[in-house]
């Protein structure tokens, strides 16, 4: 237990402050921010399985965001639908178009991938921007309830929701971390590092590309339908292409393909957008290079630098103890599994 | 069939800038095989530049025109040295998410400096001429002249110069121009100079007939990698004649199918094709 919590330190860490923030601030405004910024980390959760873990870079995500808003918000605004049920059919809508268009996108590769779900979430923004009589149009989807009552607990407040969205991300993080621990994981993650190979030593890398690539849209949609309930309104802007470019620069501040760096990318740049208010449309001018400077000289990001640096730190110390020499070996073989492991 | 005249050279017209944007991004895919996401931000500065220089100090359309041409080459030589060339290494992930990156770096960029607002550019060709019994501006029939003497203009410079030849050489194989001396840096960057220097004359060209915004890169950088998909990426004659059938789909599109919807059939096109022939309609390798 003890080296699990050493090992997952950051994690419970992590945990217990977004449980007790409500009680430490009383700002309205800060909790609004952090739900918010909550939400997007389950879209970015999302995108790294399938841009960090398995390496195929999808343009596509803004749009499932907004089918999973949209679904959510048509299904309780005009059918009527109790909202948890919603919420359910929402992630299955979702899932299920991902599923379509992951059988075809999926047979592409690299850049014919990116090209091919960028013009995919093209035509999911203009098909919610055109087709005024379902979705409404650039006017969009307005009096979408909150989620209505479980038992005695009611979501009425903005403490409520944003314990009931923090739950969500728990849950999130749970899934993908037991995910990229199992098999699966492993398998996709060799899929990243080669599909040729992996295909040699028998993976069926389509039918895992395409589970991952349904699991990686029924997180977008699961967060866009949350988002759909906490704004309570809706336009054809968030299925737009800059969504999709502030997820990845989330993703890719935190780091691709680590399991902290959804959380610690989206925290950061949302706290450092809400200092920067003044720059408003033009915050692009300093995110857009940071990206790519990252990109550059920090490809994994910062939880992937931290990783890094450990590791590094650990080799080090390894290599001045001489009477470990003997299970050096075995000593490194474990840090390639961890390295594995990580990402 | 009065519209249907009219339509086809629309068609023509919007066919002519679409394959000038796409020959610069698959001249650079051809060499360095990086889809430029941020060449559809050259193309909106491109238009920007030749704007202010004609409004702000009143200088002739053409003149204005080489000089965007030539900054936003150079800017595209800039892009090269700082960001491409030190991911060359990198995996291909890596360069879509560098030139996404500038893409919205350049974006925010023009809305800091000329604002959101959409812009229209005076020409000094506005007059209406009678073309084979169709109605046209002279502006549009420049774009056509412009475009097919600049596609000409480009094929005599890869085919008939020495230089031009290097270019091809090293979409053919990189490893063999690097290997008979050819230096594959300068040529790189080179290449990127004549991508941004099209991009910039596409914009200055259609401006005048569309308006000037911070985000009118956006569909046509997503429509030039239509037409690259469609032609073959890194074949020039492929973006070409991509370039002319989607511009003709569209026209036509817009008038006998739906005018709302007729941005999505570049799109559908696009997926229709992927979905049949993951690598392309014309894949192949150099030009």
């Amino acid at each position: 237990m003890g080296a699990y919590l050493k090992k997952r330190g950051w994690m419970i860490g992590f945990i217990l402050l977004a449980v007790v923030f409500p009680f430490l601030s009383q700002n309205d405004y800060f909790l609004h921010v952090l739900t918010l910024a909550f939400i997007w980390m389950i879209a970015v959760y999302g995108l790294n399985l399938l841009a960090g873990y398995t390496g195929y870079l999808s343009l596509a995500h803004a749009g499932f965001f907004a089918i999973g808003a949209y679904a959510l918000g048509l299904l309780t605004v005009k059918a009527g639908l109790n909202y948890w049920i919603a919420l359910v059919l929402a992630c299955v809508i979702t899932s299920a178009i991902g599923f379509v268009v992951g059988l075809v996108a999926l047979r592409t590769r690299e850049h014919f991938f990116a090209i091919y779900t960028l013009c995919v979430g093209y035509i999911i923004y203009l098909v919610i921007d055109k087709w005024d009589s379902l979705t409404g149009g650039v006017r969009g989807l307005i009096g979408i309830p909150a989620p209505t009552a479980i038992g005695p607990i009611s979501f009425e407040t903005p403490l409520s929701q944003y314990y009931l969205i923090l739950f969500f991300l728990l849950a999130t993080i749970l899934i993908m971390y037991r995910i990229i621990h199992s098999l699966t994981g492993r398998t996709f993650i060799a899929i990243r590092n080669s599909e040729d190979l992996a295909q040699t030593i028998g993976i069926s890398t389509m039918k895992n590309k395409l589970l991952v690539f349904v699991l990686s849209t029924f997180f977008a949609g699961l967060a866009g339908a949350l988002y759909a309930s906490f704004i309570r309104f809706i336009g054809p802007d968030i299925g737009y292409i800059t969504i999709i470019f502030d997820f990845l620069t989330y993703l890719l501040v935190g780091g691709l393909g680590t399991l902290a760096g959804p959380i610690v990318g989206t925290f950061l740049i949302v706290s450092v957008s809400q200092s920067l208010q003044f720059l408003q449309d033009y915050r692009m001018l300093i995110f857009g290079p940071l990206l790519t400077i990252l990109i550059i000289f920090y490809p994994r990001g910062i939880a992937g630098a931290y990783l890094d640096f450990r590791m590094k730190r650990q080799a080090r110390k390894k290599k001045s103890v001489p009477s470990k020499q003997t299970s050096y070996v075995q000593q490194s073989q474990e840090d390639e599994e961890k390295r594995v492991k990580e990402g | 069939m009065d519209i249907l005249t009219q339509q086809l050279f629309n068609g023509l017209t919007i066919g002519s800038v679409y394959s000038l944007v796409a020959l610069g991004l698959t001249l650079v895919y051809g060499i360095l095989h990086i889809p430029n996401f941020a060449h559809g931000a050259l193309y909106m500065l491109g238009a920007y530049i030749t704007l202010t220089l004609m409004l702000l100090w009143g200088i002739h359309y053409w003149i204005a025109m080489a000089v965007s041409v030539l900054v936003v080459g150079l800017l595209g030589v800039l892009m090269d040295r700082l960001v491409f060339h030190p991911l060359r290494n990198a995996p291909p992930i890596h360069d879509k998410i560098a030139a996404i990156g500038m893409l919205l770096f350049l974006e925010a960029f023009a809305q800091l400096i000329w604002g959101a607002d959409y812009r229209t550019m005076t020409t000094p060709y506005g007059q209406v001429i009678n073309l084979f019994g169709t109605t046209a501006t002279m502006q549009r029939v420049l774009i056509n002249i412009g475009a097919i003497a600049v596609m000409i203009l480009l094929y005599l410079f890869l085919k008939k110069t020495y230089i031009g030849a290097t270019i091809i050489a090293m979409a053919q194989n990189r490893e063999g121009a690097h290997l008979v001396g050819i230096n594959t840096n300068k040529v790189a960057m080179l290449t990127f100079m004549i991508s941004g220097g099209l991009a910039a004359i596409a914009a200055s060209l259609s401006a005048p007939i569309n308006l000037v915004f911070p985000g009118m890169g956006h569909l046509v950088i997503l429509k030039a990698f239509v037409i690259i998909i469609l032609g073959g990426m890194g074949s020039i004659p492929g973006a070409i004649l991509g370039g002319y059938i989607l511009g003709f789909t569209e026209s036509l599109g817009a008038t006998y199918i739906s005018n709302d919807y007729k941005d999505l059939i570049a799109f559908l096109l696009l997926v229709i094709i992927l979905s049949i022939r993951p690598k392309g309609l014309f894949s192949r390798e150099g030009f």
